[in-house]
């Protein structure tokens, strides 16, 4: 089968799935699905740059996610005016005046051996240097943070356009990724794998406990969507909207990406993924190509990720779950065939449909277990048998990962080897 | 009496104060932290990839435990321990066949294919999720207790001055358990014929293949360790707190930690990074005020204690060992031990 009929075939039957789903579940439901499903894919787009272009291993993409939606609501949401009129303000800028400060005289210490500075000194007073920093930054940014809560409840937004938050949610997790690929990209995939898990649960850690700045456990919600909202439209029309929003988005991406893979520079990312070491003797700074595709691609994630939350009209630090959307995304890379954009993008919408629709199918299966088990042998279901046969999903994501591995790994839309005769 | 004079003056009741919540629970979660690294760090020296489903592999352990612990409650009374430690070599031999089990269905295809080691990864973290999935489906989300009511929680009291030393006996069964297993270990790998092996597979692969090593059963007596080491480690600790669940996902970014700060294919830099991360841990929340405090009557004026000095707040404790681990792979990528890092 050529591959333009493999591409046609899969995205026909997938339409009738949707369609189906549509029929069953009505309109409302299906482009709710569908618009989460885009959002998606443009986070597996992200994934695809980092993993089918460049093999980079970033297990972190709640983290880089959580911390774009984030952005979003700070950038995005109303304006909170009793932060604004109270003392908060300028005491924040104090510790952050202090932290620029701090952050100076540290780099500039850690510099100060061109002047003469013997080594070990140098380290001794850049870490010293560093643990002042924190510890007067920490100091003065405890009574901000109380004041805040206790006066304004937390900061609120900067009230401005959405399509902006979103872009600087992209650009603060394309920043984040910058700092961790600096660390980390020089070393093996393992360690990466390691590193990136850890960022994701400190942003976690961060969001959930700045009370101040996020509201923590309490939530952040409404947030202000780009198109009418469904009071004003109703929930077909302003969904359809939101979705048209992220197709453009998905279009636009697709085509930059399949763009810059055609490209001289993709065939040099293909060339470092395939041979590293070849790669590195024609001359191509590898440590720094892979940042570039690092940073792009959690740019891509960001922006995905901002727009997802900003769906859900809620930001809830603590429903970033690290491991099953994670890997929920991982799949849909994996199975739709990485380094492949429709791939991914096949894949994120496959891939999102079967789990909205595992939970009443996982939900039904167990209800039907219970009722046979009680029939046949008396057995007597525990009480936390819904949230229990969710669990299931996990299993689930995991067994199609080691699957997918063993039996196709190239996916189900593979990889279009180029040749170049 | 000089003796008394200078009990007076040191203050005690902090100093206690200190030791229970520095030096003992940093000596708890480290040795925890110990007994999963070693497991860690040895499947890394022979098969090279991350494991990550080994957190797990302690959770299920325990799991393990309870269920033995049902069928058997009776068994602790009758030696005068708690029925979880009585029954927990058993735990451990069903956790080391499992880990067998798990490299037979899972891994050894994929090496037999010949994959990249990234993807390796990837396939333990599909089993790690499938794990985690069972692991709630059939004990759900809440906390269980190891101890069943036979046998009571024994806890020693040492007076020292003014407030008391506190342990008790899961603790000291750990740390038992621990240097046991550390000895046990020292000796399997320096003195017995597979011990030798297995170093021989970790520093060289091909050179112990043509030396006539049988790296198939290398490979299965790494799991063997790893797995009966890892059924102690999650008993031991869900003797000491409680066991749910969650716990493996908690443990498994202090356990990467531990061995890479102590170099990787290293169980003796595990074992040092395991305490290491743990009592980074506990410095690092611990409030220093408390020790700063006596010495309030010689000091200026203008110094103030405040009520909380601590390096990281409670709730960032997930931090520390990230931090103890990106400063490594910086300054020291090789870890304490000397460890591999490209192969």
């Amino acid at each position: 089968m050529s591959p333009s009929l493999r591409e046609a075939g899969l995205f026909a039957g997938l339409a009738l799935l949707v369609a189906g789903i549509f029929a069953w579940l009505g309109a409302a439901y299906g482009v709710r699905m569908l618009a989460e499903a885009a959002c998606y894919a443009i986070i597996a787009l992200g994934l695809t740059i980092q993993w089918g272009y460049a093999g980079l291993f970033n297990v972190g993409l709640m983290g880089f996610v959580a911390i774009a939606a984030f952005t979003t609501v700070l950038v995005s949401f109303p304006v909170n005016d009793a932060f604004w009129q109270g003392d908060g303000p300028v005491m924040l800028g104090q510790a952050a005046l202090t932290l620029a400060i701090g952050v100076a005289v540290t780099i500039l210490l850690s510099r100060s051996t061109r002047i003469g500075m013997p080594k070990g000194l140098r380290t001794a007073l850049t870490l010293i240097a560093a643990a002042i920093t924190y510890l007067a930054v920490q100091g003065q940014l405890d009574p901000a943070a109380t004041l805040i809560e206790r006066e304004a409840g937390f900061v609120g937004g900067l009230g401005l356009p959405v399509w902006m938050g979103w872009v600087a949610g992209g650009v603060v997790a394309g920043l984040l990724g910058w700092a961790m690929g600096r660390i980390t990209l020089g070393l093996r995939a393992d360690y990466m794998a390691i590193a990136t898990l850890g960022i994701a649960e400190i942003v976690k850690a961060f969001l959930k406990n700045a009370d101040w700045l996020t509201r923590g456990t309490l939530t952040v919600s409404p947030l202000p969507w780009p198109v009418p909202t469904p009071q004003e439209l109703g929930f077909v029309a302003s969904r359809s909207a939101y979705l048209a929003v992220t197709a453009v988005m998905i279009v636009v991406l697709y085509v930059l990406l399949e763009r810059a893979w055609h490209s001289p520079w993709g065939r040099m990312m293909r060339a470092i993924r395939d041979n590293e070491v070849s790669a590195a003797a024609m001359g191509k700074d590898i440590n720094r190509r892979r940042l570039e595709m690092f940073v792009v691609g959690n740019f891509i994630i960001g922006l995905g990720g901002a727009a997802l939350i900003t769906f859900t009209t809620i930001f809830d630090p603590s429903s970033f779950a690290p491991l099953n959307h994670t890997f929920l995304i991982w799949v849909m890379v994996i199975l739709g065939g990485a380094g492949n954009n429709l791939g991914a993008i096949f894949g994120a919408l496959l891939v999102y449909v079967i789990w909205i629709m595992s939970e009443p199918v996982a939900l039904f299966l167990f209800t039907s277990a219970e009722a046979w088990g009680e029939k046949l042998f008396g057995w007597q279901a525990p009480d936390d048998l819904y949230t229990r046969a969710l669990q299931m999903r996990v299993f689930v994501i995991g067994l199609t990962i080691t699957l997918v591995l063993r039996f196709a790994p190239k996916g189900l839309l593979p990889e279009k080897v180029m040749r170049y005769d | 009496m000089p003796e008394a004079g200078l009990l007076t003056i040191l203050p005690m009741n902090e100093i206690v104060f200190f030791l229970n919540k520095v030096v003992i629970a940093g000596l708890i979660i480290g040795s925890v932290y110990a007994l999963g690294a070693v497991g860690v760090t040895l499947i890394f020296g022979i098969l090279r990839f991350a494991h990550f489903p080994h957190g797990d592999m302690m959770t299920a352990g325990a799991f393990v435990a309870l269920v033995l612990l049902w069928m058997f409650p009776g068994a602790g009374a009758a030696v005068g321990l708690p029925t979880a430690f009585v029954l927990m070599p058993i735990a451990m031999a069903v956790t080391a066949l499992f880990a067998v089990g798990l490299d037979r269905t899972f891994y050894r295809p994929m090496r037999k294919a010949g994959v990249k080691p990234v993807v390796m990864v990837m396939t333990s973290i599909g089993v790690m999720l499938m794990m985690q999935g069972l692991l709630r489906l059939f004990a759900g989300t809440g906390t269980r207790q190891l101890y069943v009511d036979t046998d009571a929680k024994d806890i020693y009291r040492i007076p020292l001055g003014g407030r008391d030393l506190v342990i008790t006996e899961p603790q000291l069964l750990l740390f038992a358990t621990t240097i046991v297993a550390v000895v046990a270990l020292h000796l399997f790998l320096t003195r017995s014929r597979m011990g030798k092996a297995m170093r021989a597979v970790s520093d060289n692969p091909d050179l112990a293949r043509v030396s006539g090593i049988s790296i198939d059963h290398v490979v299965r007596t790494t799991w063997l360790i790893a797995g009966a080491l890892a059924a102690a480690g999650g008993t031991l600790l869900a003797l000491d707190v409680t066991l749910k669940p969650d716990l493996s996902y908690n443990i498994i970014l202090p356990i990467f930690a531990a061995a890479i700060v102590g170099g990787v294919g290293q169980p003796y830099g595990a074992i040092a990074g395991g305490l290491l991360v743990g009592f980074s841990e506990t410095l690092a929340v611990f409030n220093w005020s408390v020790l700063l405090r006596p010495l309030r009557p010689y000091l200026p004026e203008f110094i103030e204690i405040p009520a909380k000095l601590a390096f990281v707040p409670t709730e960032y404790k997930i931090v520390v060992p990230f931090f103890i681990l990106v400063a490594v792979l910086i300054w020291r990528p090789t870890g304490i031990f000397r460890g591999r890092v490209n192969t």
